[in-house]
């Protein structure tokens, strides 16, 4: 049984800008099946969240078994998947920024939203995710907020970023 | 001795040093390409392929002595050099540009704010290698990066420095962009022509070689764009002018990134091998908060640690390595006199553990084990034999993997525990009653996230105390 998803269909299609970027990325390619990383890119752009019915489209347009494209999709950790908050607060972790403070970041975003590292807000505004080195190290602590980084951060700023964030 | 720079008292000189990769990347306008034009750029690339034949630029970049600037340190004509010239298979340069490595920031400089030099890079380099498709596999997150580059290579393309016709001489050259999506192993060559030709991004055994069999089975160089931006001012100037950059065996500018405990942490670059000491205290502004240096890792997580006294070393490729430890990606952390060395481990080790593939079990077993072990330890609840237990468990995953990400996890772990054994020692015989140090940022996987069942088994295992 189909469930809808988030655009109401479904049955998923690719919007026909999507369709066309598709038509485009393999001309790129030698083979289709290199093109499944940027099309499942596009069904985030399409769909924000990669569901289980973006998972059946993106398979049916290149070809792929579904579960061969859950297995790629699950094997990386940096596509927004099913339940994802409006805004994805990546907490950098690793040495750089946890010799920077990084601890006192998510700890404090923890009490400010209730929740815990790995959960989303009841409100489905924010998920909070403990991420690997961000490759910012120079700017410790960071946060990635959706695409951007906030970076030097500190709890006065993040607490202005968090007041910024509708 | 005039070439002996791998002994403290002949130091690389680096005052009044003219950048030569970052000396536009402070200016606002530097990644369009009116900019890059108005500076020089594609000059090289026309001059690359006006002047050159593909084995004369190979020849040229080999006489540079350019190394890879990734992490392995190859020598890249010499990499290059291995594709075989008669291969009737299409041949394919990729630009990794996934920089993972924990302590490294530096190629992100370039992808936002110099594309054009690793675009102008990738021009001469395919050249060389007869290539005519080229990719950039950038990781996930630098959405900017992305961006940037993406405009970048639409301004070449209508500027007819990269399609059919590249600048009129009938080489043809197309460049795509590729994001990744979040996978560390991504950046191990093989790992990320898995991810580009459209897999999970697991590594494969070499040999083959990439250089031999690659990308969709064809011989590809996979190449660091720190590297691949040296390529067009190895042109203009020549090899010998790069050779007499910095240190004998491994040349040239180089990007060091700093971070950690320092005033000034950042990119800083310089003639390859300058004193580890002068980086720190002198460019990077010190120690902060007026204490002392404790620990330093040399070249990103994966490079062995260096307590502080063995930071008086040229930061050059060899001179690391007879320090027994590496240049690598030159990703510097500085750790000050109140890291918990433990919790510092601790958190390498979960990142290599969460990182591994999961192919070989030495590396899927061995990670996960020697976070494990580290985090009993440095929560109290460690044992006299989980020591020697992790060295030996580190030293078994090394040299048995398809690639090198167990030894990336063995070298912290071998190096932490041998030069900081004494704390290490003093938390087991503490027990649970060990006063918590002033610490790092620590496990953000608290406690409560253990299920029940396991805090259970837990407890079994450690007999109820």
């Amino acid at each position: 049984m189909s469930s809808p998803g988030s655009n109401g269909a479904r049955v998923r299609e690719f919007s026909d800008a999507g369709k066309k970027h598709v038509a485009w990325l393999l001309t790129r390619y030698p083979d289709p099946q290199a093109a499944l990383l940027p099309v499942l890119r596009l069904a985030e752009e399409e769909f924000t969240n990669i569901d289980s019915p973006a998972v059946l489209l993106v398979a049916r347009t290149l070809d792929l078994s579904p579960g061969y494209v859950w297995g790629v999709l699950t094997f990386y950790t940096h596509y927004r998947r099913e339940g994802d908050g409006k805004y994805l607060l990546q907490v950098c972790s690793t040495l750089s920024c946890a010799l920077r403070g990084c601890r006192d970041i998510s700890h404090h975003l923890e009490k400010k939203l209730g929740i815990e590292v790995g959960e989303t807000t009841s409100d489905g505004r924010f998920t909070l995710k403990k991420v690997e080195c961000l490759g910012s190290c120079g700017t410790a602590p960071v946060v990635q907020v959706n695409d951007e980084y906030h970076e030097n951060l500190s709890i006065e700023k993040l607490d202005r970023l968090l007041a910024s964030l509708d | 001795m005039a070439d002996d720079k791998t002994t403290p008292s002949a130091k690389i000189d680096y005052r009044g040093f003219e950048p030569i990769l970052t000396k536009y990347t402070s200016q606002p306008d530097s990644a369009t390409l009116a900019f890059y034009r108005g500076h020089g750029g594609y000059d090289a690339a026309r001059k690359a392929l006006t002047e050159y034949e593909p084995d004369q630029i190979i020849e040229l970049v080999k006489s540079s002595s350019l190394r890879g600037r990734g992490g392995a340190g190859f020598p890249c004509g010499l990499k290059w050099s291995f594709v075989p010239k008669k291969s009737p298979k299409p041949k394919y340069l990729v630009v990794n540009a996934d920089e993972s490595e924990p302590g490294t920031f530096k190629d992100r400089l370039i992808l936002e704010r110099d594309p054009h030099q690793l675009i102008e890079g990738v021009i001469i380099s395919a050249y060389a290698l007869d290539a005519h498709v080229a990719y950039c596999y950038i990781r996930g997150e630098f959405v900017a990066g992305f961006r940037t580059m993406q405009r970048a290579i639409d301004e070449a393309y209508a500027a007819g420095f990269l399609g059919d016709d590249v600048l009129g001489t009938g080489y043809s050259l197309h460049l795509t962009m590729h994001r990744g999506a979040g996978a560390y192993i991504c950046g191990e060559e093989t790992g990320l022509l898995s991810s580009l030709e459209g897999k999970r991004g697991t590594p494969k055994i070499k040999p083959p070689f990439p250089a031999v069999e690659g990308l969709f089975g064809c011989p590809t160089v996979v190449n660091n764009v720190e590297t691949l931006a040296c390529v067009p001012h190895i042109v203009n100037r020549g090899a010998e002018w790069f050779r007499s950059i910095g240190a004998a065996k491994g040349p040239g500018p180089k990007l060091l990134c700093v971070s950690g405990h320092v005033e000034r942490p950042g990119v800083y670059e310089v003639p390859c091998g300058i004193n580890l000491l002068d980086l720190i205290n002198d460019l990077a502004g010190g120690v902060w908060k007026g204490r002392k240096l404790k620990a330093v890792v040399p070249g990103g997580s994966s490079a062995k640690v260096l307590a502080a006294h063995e930071c008086d070393v040229a930061t050059d490729f060899d001179s690391l390595a007879a320090k027994d430890t590496m240049l690598g990606s030159g990703g510097v952390i500085v750790m000050d006199e109140t890291t918990d060395m433990v919790e510092a481990l601790y958190n390498i080790l979960r990142f290599y553990a969460h990182e591994s593939c999961g192919q070989c079990t030495p590396c899927r077993e061995g990670t996960g084990w020697l976070a494990k072990i580290c985090g009993r330890v440095h929560h109290g609840e460690g044992r006299p034999e989980d020591l020697d237990e992790m060295i030996d468990l580190a030293e078994r995953m090394c040299g048995r993997t398809i690639c090198v990400l167990a030894d990336a996890a063995a070298f912290p772990c071998t190096s932490f525990i041998r030069k900081f054994r004494p704390e290490f020692e003093a938390k087991i015989a503490a027990g649970k009653g060990h006063e918590r140090r002033i610490s790092i940022g620590g496990p953000l996987v608290h406690p409560g996230a253990i299920s029940a069942h396991n805090q259970e088994k837990l407890a079994e295992l450690h007999g109820g105390h």
